[in-house]
């Protein structure tokens, strides 16, 4: 929505009349509604084939849930009002349908549990739980970051809080931080557990954009040539071996292997990104086979994971059991799958978080998976789009490194539950159980959202410039020239 | 910047694209694999959704069947009278798989028999739930039974094998002790699991003893002895040794008569009747290993039986020297025979020196009990172990036998030609009491059927124990019911 011309002096600068640019909030409520219903007819499925009683209490679940959204959806109309109009309603439909699975899940868990006679408390209330409170951080983001270029001022200050949550849980003792072999936990014993890489992600992010923006000239600058290939100065190496120091770091320290491998390819992007030289992309691949090597040869957990991948069925039973079980999930699903609630995902361990795709390959089949995955793909475009279209370099590199974590986070993830890559756990953003991972991708969205905005926003008509005066007693007398296009009208 | 930009953005595709294209091969191209997978857990649990066929005896009476259940898995199995088929209609329980004709027959059961496709299509187009078929076995209830409860009320553990001498059908598994199937085909873990370790115990509940256990046969194996020495020309008047005892050549091995007694009598029937060890050690060490190893493997021993469970083969262990050939030919030393393989050699005296091969199937029938397979009787080697002829001379020794045979359950109006076995067994013969056997057929002039009875370690009459004292009762109940009317 243009300014009206109020001034008539501004006229005078406009050939075109003010373009109208529409906010397109409308489309993202109709958008938001046809999400909610589509997760609110799976969780009728779910019902049903668990043979469930169906009561009208799920229409209000549904309800529930397209309020919470529509409440989102008041905040970005408020405070990102040109934001793009998709991106809310596919991490709600992404959300919605991870938070049916984990339900669906509990079922499963509690008829096991009820078979074994233990307790079983469903994981659906805590995460709920945490979808509300990711949203008001949601709403919190977008009001505080009214303008993300301000986030450049705390480049260095997000920068050191993110090494340090990445190095946190590696130097406390394994009790508080090691859950499954891995160690990126933060405990509380007795409350919760935090996953700090999850938020370092994005800190790491935004110091690693503003650092670049800061510093591309001095990236862009010729280094030696060697061979014929111009390569970056020693000095400017820096950031670059540091961030693959710090993924390795992670790797020894906290066995983490799926967020190293974020890490190392976040870096690269940005880089690459940054200084528009493939060569570094090169170089730093380069670097990623020889870490590969060595950390192969070096540890028997990393081994063990290449070996699940190239031949699970080797240890049906033993370490390769999981992959195999995800395989035989996903055959089993087929093309159409076996429907919501009536397969089997619980065979497969960590179903509800790391191998939630899984599950869903299983039940809604190819086409299923498939579709979650163009949903990402488009989340990630439209965001990738945005940072396109936006005006300052940090926020195309902030939007761009925020788009391609989610990408890349999916691909290591799916890839390593369908056996396209050795598996290295992490979580897939919005649908697996976790509060960290949903919490950190709800301020991922706000800045993606954020920077839409600023996409979109026409621009500000720029103020009538206040020529510099020295007061006139002082003034020399100088030579002024007449703006030419202003002439014949004066 | 905004070239690179877009070329991290055709990566993003790129990398999607990737993961479609592997979830495709996944999920297109190796789906019927995984599927298939015997690993597949996930196959398995539909399989218990299914309704699976019933197993009934020859008179269609239904020992196992399903019931419908009102949880996840739609159907529950259930057996008839647990513990009595237990040995042939095993169990199917979802935490430990399946065993006995519900494994072996497994296929047919679930419907996923390539004989059952074409109805399976039209289930499926019909959309009908697949069902299995059923089978139909060559069990006779009240055989079964009557040999089931004696065991039972005696407290022996053991076996009884009775068959149709003439086409090889069996018409009776025992074993005791038995195990209930019904709790291990419970739906809950809890319950399978309490019976499953309830049945892991020093008896042995869940040993099928007529066919996965090989015993030695003692004096039933001097049935293969007298049926090689009458194919080498002997008669069954030909004088014998009457010693009380033996040297085993070679040695100073001294080889004995139950009791130490002289024979009673002085020919080669007399020495069957009263199963003197003597004359059948010298037989056997007269005979060889070539002659006495063609008679054992032509009475089915050595053979690979499959009913379609496997039977464990027996043997007669070595006969490489004289000693060897004396032991093993009153069935000691190595030779071990299953109680299944302890009946076939009455029944091949019973149909005329030819051994049918067992078999526990009678039909094969579809869902809608169309018939998809009736067996057929067929001989096992198809080379006698001895004429007829021998064979019926033998039968005649065999009654003999049979009228010194103590123990109850004779009738006067049912002929039984028969041999009793006291075998002994153990690292101390002298102290562990010997497992008692019985076989034989009747009635001796028409066989309708053949029995074997094993009883282990003597059942309650310890050292004394014999074949006639023992088992010979419970032979005798199994033929009355076929024979005897009941």
């Amino acid at each position: 929505m243009g300014q009206p011309v109020s001034d008539p002096l501004a006229g005078q600068y406009q050939t075109n009349p003010p373009r109208e640019v529409p906010t397109r909030r409308g489309t993202e409520l109709l958008m938001l509604g046809f999400a909610a219903f589509i997760v609110t007819m799976a969780l009728v499925l779910v019902e049903a084939n668990q043979e469930q009683e169906l009561t009208s209490s799920i229409i209000w679940l549904g309800l529930a849930y397209l309020a919470l959204f529509a409440g989102a959806h008041l905040a970005v109309r408020r405070w990102a009002p040109y934001a793009d109009p998709l991106i809310l309603p596919l991490v709600a439909l992404l959300n919605g349908l991870g938070l049916v699975m984990i339900h669906r899940l509990d079922l499963a868990y509690a008829a096991k549990a009820a078979e074994d006679g233990k307790d079983f408390t469903p994981y659906i209330g805590k995460q709920l739980l945490f979808t509300l409170l990711s949203l008001v951080l949601f709403v919190i983001v977008l009001v505080v970051v009214s303008d993300h270029r301000t986030l450049t001022r705390y480049s260095y200050t997000a920068g050191l809080i993110g090494i340090a949550a990445l190095a946190l849980p590696a130097l406390l003792p394994s009790s508080l931080s090691e859950v499954h072999g891995a160690k990126v936990w933060i405990r509380i014993p007795g409350i919760t557990g935090i996953q700090p890489g999850e938020f370092a992600k994005i800190l790491l992010i935004i110091f690693f954009a503003a650092f670049l923006v800061s510093k591309r000239d001095i990236f862009m600058t010729a280094g030696k040539k060697i061979a014929g290939i111009e390569l970056p100065r020693g000095r400017d190496l820096g950031p670059l071996l540091i961030a693959a120091a710090a993924c390795l770091g992670v790797l020894v320290f906290e066995k983490d292997l799926g967020s190293a491998l974020l890490f190392f390819g976040l870096v690269l992007v940005l880089v690459y990104v940054a200084t528009e030289r493939a060569i570094w992309v090169v170089l730093g691949l380069t670097l990623f086979a020889g870490g590969a090597v060595v950390a192969y040869n070096l540890f028997t957990h990393v081994q063990t994971r290449v070996q699940n991948w190239v031949d699970p069925f080797a240890d049906a039973y033993g370490d390769g059991y999981q992959i195999v079980q995800t395989l035989f999930g996903l055959g089993t699903g087929g093309i159409a799958g076996t429907g919501l609630g009536a397969g089997r995902p619980e065979i497969v361990a960590e179903a509800n978080t790391d191998f939630i795709t899984a599950g869903i390959g299983e039940e809604l089949g190819f086409i299923g998976l498939a579709a979650v995955l163009m949903m990402y793909l488009i989340l990630a475009l439209r965001g990738m789009r945005s940072a396109l279209a936006v005006r300052d370099t940090f926020g195309k590199l902030l939007g761009c490194g925020l788009s391609f974590a989610l990408i890349m986070q999916l691909f290591v993830i799916v890839g390593g539950v369908t056996k396209l890559i050795p598996m290295t756990g992490i979580t897939t953003p919005f649908l697996s159980y976790g509060g960290s991972s949903l919490l950190a991708n709800y301020i991922l969205v706000a800045l993606l959202l954020r920077i839409s905005d600023a996409a979109r926003r026409p621009a500000t008509r720029p103020k009538p410039p206040v020529p510099q005066q020295a007061p006139i007693a002082e003034a020399h007398t100088v030579m002024v020239q007449r703006p030419p296009d202003m002439g014949g009208q004066q | 910047m905004n070239t690179p930009m877009r070329k991290v953005g055709i990566t993003m595709i790129v990398m999607i694209v990737l993961l479609l294209v592997n979830a495709t091969y996944i999920q297109m191209f190796k789906a019927d694999e995984y599927r298939a997978d015997s690993r597949n857990s996930r196959v398995l649990y539909d399989e218990y959704s299914r309704q699976r066929g019933n197993i009934t005896d020859a008179d269609g009476n239904l020992l196992a069947t399903t019931a419908p259940s009102n949880d996840k898995y739609r159907f529950a199995r259930t057996y008839t009278a647990g513990p009595l088929f237990a040995p042939t209609t095993g169990y199917y329980s979802i935490n430990y798989g399946a065993g006995g004709l519900e494994r072996a027959e497994d296929e047919i059961l679930n419907g996923s028999d390539p004989r059952l496709f074409v109805r399976r299509l039209s289930d499926l187009i019909t959309g009908r739930d697949p069902r299995g078929g059923n089978v139909q076995l060559t069990i006779n209830s009240k055989v079964q039974k009557a040999a089931y409860d004696l065991m039972m009320q005696r407290g022996y553990a053991g076996s009884v094998v009775a068959m149709n001498p003439k086409t090889g059908e069996i018409l009776a598994m025992v074993s005791t002790p038995s195990y209930d199937p019904n709790p291990l085909a419970a739906h809950d873990t809890k319950t399978q699991k309490s019976a499953w370790e309830s049945y892991d115990n020093k008896q042995k509940p869940m040993l099928n003893r007529a066919t996965q256990e090989i015993y030695p046969p003692g004096s039933t194996f001097k049935l293969v002895t007298a049926a090689a020495a009458l194919e080498d020309g002997k008669g069954p008047d030909t004088p014998i040794n009457t010693a009380s005892n033996t040297t085993l050549p070679t040695t100073n091995v001294k080889l004995e008569n139950y009791n130490g007694t002289p024979c009673a009598g002085g020919t080669f029937k007399d020495a069957l009747a009263h199963s003197c060890n003597v004359p059948f050690a010298e037989f056997a060490g007269q005979l060889g290993k070539d002659k006495l190893t063609k008679a054992a493997v032509n009475f089915g021993i050595g053979q690979d039986i499959t009913l379609p469970m496997r039977v464990a083969p027996s043997t007669v262990g070595q006969l490489d020297s004289q000693p060897a050939l004396f032991q093993s030919g009153i069935g000691q030393l190595n030779v071990r025979l299953t109680p299944l393989q302890d009946c076939l050699l009455s029944a091949t005296v019973a149909n005329g020196g030819m051994a049918m091969q067992p078999q526990l199937i009678k039909k094969i029938l579809a869902p809608d009990l169309s018939d998809i397979e009736t067996y057929t009787p067929k001989q096992l080697t198809g080379t006698p172990a001895l004429s007829s002829a021998n064979a019926s001379i033998l039968k005649d020794m065999m009654l003999g036998s049979e009228s010194f045979t103590k123990g109850g359950g004779k009738r006067p109006d049912v002929q039984i030609a028969s041999k009793t076995g006291t075998a002994e067994h153990g690292v101390n013969s002298k102290t562990t009491p010997p497992d008692a056997w019985y076989t034989g057929f009747a009635p001796a002039n028409d066989p309708q059927i053949a029995v074997a009875v094993l009883v282990e370690n003597g059942g309650n009459a310890g050292l004394e124990a014999t074949g006639g004292s023992v088992a010979a009762e419970i032979g005798r109940a199994a033929m009355n019911a076929v024979v005897g009317g009941g």
